[in-house]
């Protein structure tokens, strides 16, 4: 299927075309998702694996350095003349050892402690509990004169935290451990043939020219790794344990629940579970309202501000522009006071019909979430617009050329060459924003808030996203455990879509090389 | 034959008087809903009378008291968060631009073995929720002796920031790899390429880049309202104009959060008017080509 093919179909059948590779995209995309997922791990494995290769074979075939370097780092390098290096590699050895007596040990064996006196698991019960984050529960214990006095208890947080963390500095420390081994013998075979080796200012030099790319990338892994993928495997931790609102560290602990609050949004505790399901249907409703409404409006207007015979295009063009560009978050602040039950709107129309007139347009469950979407348009036709426009000015002039000698008229050239034209090149930026839209925190919480209220939901409001699910669960209710579960759901949503997209553009790719 | 040609051309010509007529009439209709709301938020701002909303568009008291009262009141301090949020965009804008700059350099001009995965990572990355992790990262800010603290959102911001490098990768992509080439004969090095040759190449992305950080902070709610709780001296714009809708401010700054909005709204628009064509040409660049 090329692009010409795609042209010479007719309008339904285009349209049929896109829907069908949409769905007969999905599992793809989730093949895709598992291949990831597999890949991802084989890519561990094939590391541990490199790291290994050859493991014992270097230590036999070693000298005394090189041998000497499998017990302590940096050996090999200072028997082979590269003293600096070597000292480097003994100090990161000490350093690490250091770090795992006095803290690291002491945090990772605390992350499973076998039964522990729990004085009140939540539910007011006295349990003996395993697999609980820290040894010690806080509890009060009367001396010998019957004196009350506090006992500190350990804090879960703060051990998941530093346990998590003690984890993966074994393993940065594990790589660089791999990593002396196989300079040591490197660093053996070049002595070995007479060469004498690199000296550490000429190294150190290497990384302004052939490993640029670790002094660019170190200081932003070093970002992620501690402020993004750090609190990822927390918080994915998290979601296996029962750190909710009524286990709340310092004072109380929490333990290891495996995949109990997976089970309890997807069946085990009814009101959760049906939270979960009509908020996760809203969800799905909202951004394919959200994403097509956006984009159908935002073709229009694009293709009304550029139509031929059309004046004072950039006039049209900047209005739209800067009501685009004022900050979301202070027009939908904006929208919400117009549209409050005592907000301007119903003011007016009070004063306009004589008496009190009040449209529940934030406050009544359908039409609030009638109102999100329609809102949702003010605020995202213009950035359609003005991203369509661009697109319309792109399209080849010798595509039209050749349509008029061919005799078609303007209809027949706007639903032949200009409408698939822009459905076939805004695909992806299509199914961005329904990704966009599925994470979509701003309008619908600055505008109603998720709410109204519903009493059935488990704190949630019938407008709620699962993010803003999630927002909610972690700010006001505390309930860490089930927000990482929605954070996890959400992820897996938004990466099946970013797969299709993927899938898709690498089809189009094809398609042109093809054509 | 002529006249009937030329009648058919002038109802050819009235028929499309009309539909441009028409159109001209639908953008009108869509200018005034779409210009409206912000046509009412400034003139709210100079509205004399005080309360919340009223029934009627134009004042009926016409002030400029309402932007004094912003920068004055000492309940609700918008001077400091102006401030405060200018201060933190600066700061993560100049860390932000670094490090997409040397991630996206990387990524398109250097080839090493561990690059593929590296991508992959970053793809599997950028589809968590922004904010899912945020408690943790509130937690790893206490221990570091930084909550509450305006630095907390300056690494918030800038951190992660090496994730979005794809705009800036897909400029470097195009620009033409025989540069480095002639400059490596040349005898420079890959450091002395990025400074010399495409940095000063790449200034239309270095202006995108750093105009969408500046702005980030300025927009942000999440975090904010998260990280410095009931720390009202710390707050950025957006949520303590947000806190003055809260139901004990409402009654007495209806019409200040009105001037706080549109002194906000101001110098953002106009970053954003300047940044939109880049905005274009980098969200439908690759697009485009597929």
């Amino acid at each position: 299927m090329n692009y010409l093919d795609y042209m010479q179909m007719t309008r339904g059948q285009q349209i049929a075309y896109k829907i069908k590779s949409f769905f007969t995209g999905i599992p793809g995309a989730i093949k895709n998702l598992i291949s990831i997922i597999v890949f991802f791990f084989k890519t561990v494995f094939k590391f541990i694996g490199n790291g290994f290769k050859g493991y014992g074979q270097r230590f036999v075939k070693g000298d005394i350095g090189t041998k000497l370097s499998y017990l302590f780092m940096g050996m090999g390098n200072i028997f082979h003349g590269q003293f600096m290096k070597g000292l480097i590699f003994l100090a990161v050895e000490v350093g690490y050892f250091c770090y795992m007596i006095f803290f690291g040990v002491y945090w990772i064996s605390m992350l499973y402690c076998v039964e522990v006196d729990i004085p009140n698991d939540g539910a007011g019960h006295h349990i003996i509990q395993d697999g609980v984050l820290g040894n010690q529960a806080e509890m009060q214990i009367p001396d010998a004169l019957g004196i009350m006095h506090q006992v500190e208890g350990s804090d879960s947080m703060k051990i998941l935290l530093f346990g998590v963390l003690s984890i993966l500095i074994s393993v940065a420390f594990f790589v660089v451990y791999i990593v002396n081994t196989k300079s040591a013998y490197k660093t053996q075979l070049v002595k070995a043939a007479g060469e004498k080796n690199i000296s550490f200012i000429a190294e150190m030099k290497m990384f302004l020219d052939e490993r640029f790319h670790v002094t660019m990338l170190f200081i932003p892994v070093v970002g992620l790794l501690s402020f993004t993928v750090l609190p990822i495997v927390f918080t994915i931790f998290i979601a296996f344990t029962n750190y909710d609102q009524s286990h709340q560290p310092p004072h109380l602990l929490f333990w290891w629940v495996g995949l109990q609050n997976f089970a309890d949004v997807f069946y085990a505790n009814p009101m959760k579970s049906h939270t979960f399901g009509m908020i996760l249907a809203w969800t799905l409703v909202w951004a394919v309202f959200a994403t097509f409404s956006n984009y159908v409006a935002g073709i229009i207007l694009a293709l009304l501000i550029n139509k031929k015979g059309i004046k004072f295009k950039a006039f049209w063009r900047t209005v739209f522009v800067v009501t685009a560009a004022v900050p979301q978050f202070v027009t939908l602040l904006l929208m919400n006071l117009l549209f409050r039950d005592d907000g301007s709107i119903n003011l007016m129309i009070s004063a306009a019909v004589g008496h009190t007139v009040t449209i529940k347009w934030i406050t009544d469950p359908l039409l609030a979430k009638i109102f999100v979407i329609v809102v949702n348009m003010w605020v995202g036709v213009p950035y359609t617009m003005l991203i369509t426009s661009g697109l319309l000015m792109n399209i080849p002039e010798d595509l039209y050329e050749s349509a008029r000698i061919d005799g078609a008229n303007a209809v027949q050239q706007f639903t032949k060459i200009t409408l698939p034209y822009i459905f076939f090149v805004t695909t992806p930026y299509l199914i961005t924003t329904f990704v966009g839209n599925i994470n979509n925190f701003n309008v619908i919480y600055l505008l109603t808030g998720g709410g109204p209220a519903s009493t059935d939901y488990y704190q949630a409001g019938q407008t709620d996203l699962l993010v803003t699910w999630l927002y909610k669960l972690t700010v006001t209710q505390k309930d860490y455990n089930l927000a990482a579960v929605i954070g996890i759901m959400v992820f897996i949503l938004c990466a099946t879509g970013s797969l299709i997209t993927f899938n898709m553009s690498k089809a189009s790719k094809n398609e042109e090389e093809f054509s | 034959m002529t006249n009937t040609s030329s009648q058919m051309k002038s109802g050819y010509a009235a028929k499309k008087k009309f539909a441009n007529g028409v159109v001209y009439a639908i953008l009108v209709v869509m200018c005034i809903i779409w210009v409206l709301p912000i046509v009412w938020l400034l003139l709210q701002s100079f509205r004399g009378e005080s309360g919340t909303s009223v029934s009627y568009l134009f004042p009926k008291q016409w002030t400029f008291q309402n932007y004094i009262n912003l920068f004055t009141d000492e309940e609700l301090p918008f001077g400091t968060w102006f401030l405060n949020t200018f201060i933190v965009a600066v700061f993560s804008c100049i860390f932000s631009t670094l490090l997409v700059l040397m991630v996206s350099y990387a990524f398109s001009r250097l080839r090493f073995k561990s690059r593929k995965t590296f991508l992959n990572v970053g793809l599997i990355l950028g589809m968590f929720p922004g904010f899912m992790s945020m408690a943790a990262v509130y937690a790893i800010m206490g221990l570091l002796g930084l909550s509450q603290s305006l630095i907390a959102l300056v690494i918030v911001y800038s951190a992660g920031a090496g994730l979005g490098y794809q705009v800036a990768k897909g400029f470097f992509d195009t620009i033409p790899r025989s540069l480095d080439e002639a400059a490596k004969i040349d005898g420079a090095t890959r450091n002395q390429i990025f400074w010399i040759i495409i940095l000063p190449l790449s200034k239309p992305i270095i202006v995108y880049t750093a105009l969408t950080t500046f702005i980030g902070p300025w927009t942000d709610y999440i975090f904010v309202s998260y990280f410095m709780k009931d720390n009202m001296q710390n707050y950025t714009v957006a949520y303590g104009l947000y806190k003055m809708l809260d139901r004990e401010y409402i009654m007495s700054h209806f019409t200040t959060f009105c001037a706080g909005a549109v002194v906000v709204a101001i110098p953002i628009t106009v970053l954003f008017t300047i940044m939109q064509r880049f905005y274009v040409s980098g969200v439908t660049g690759g697009a485009v080509k597929g």
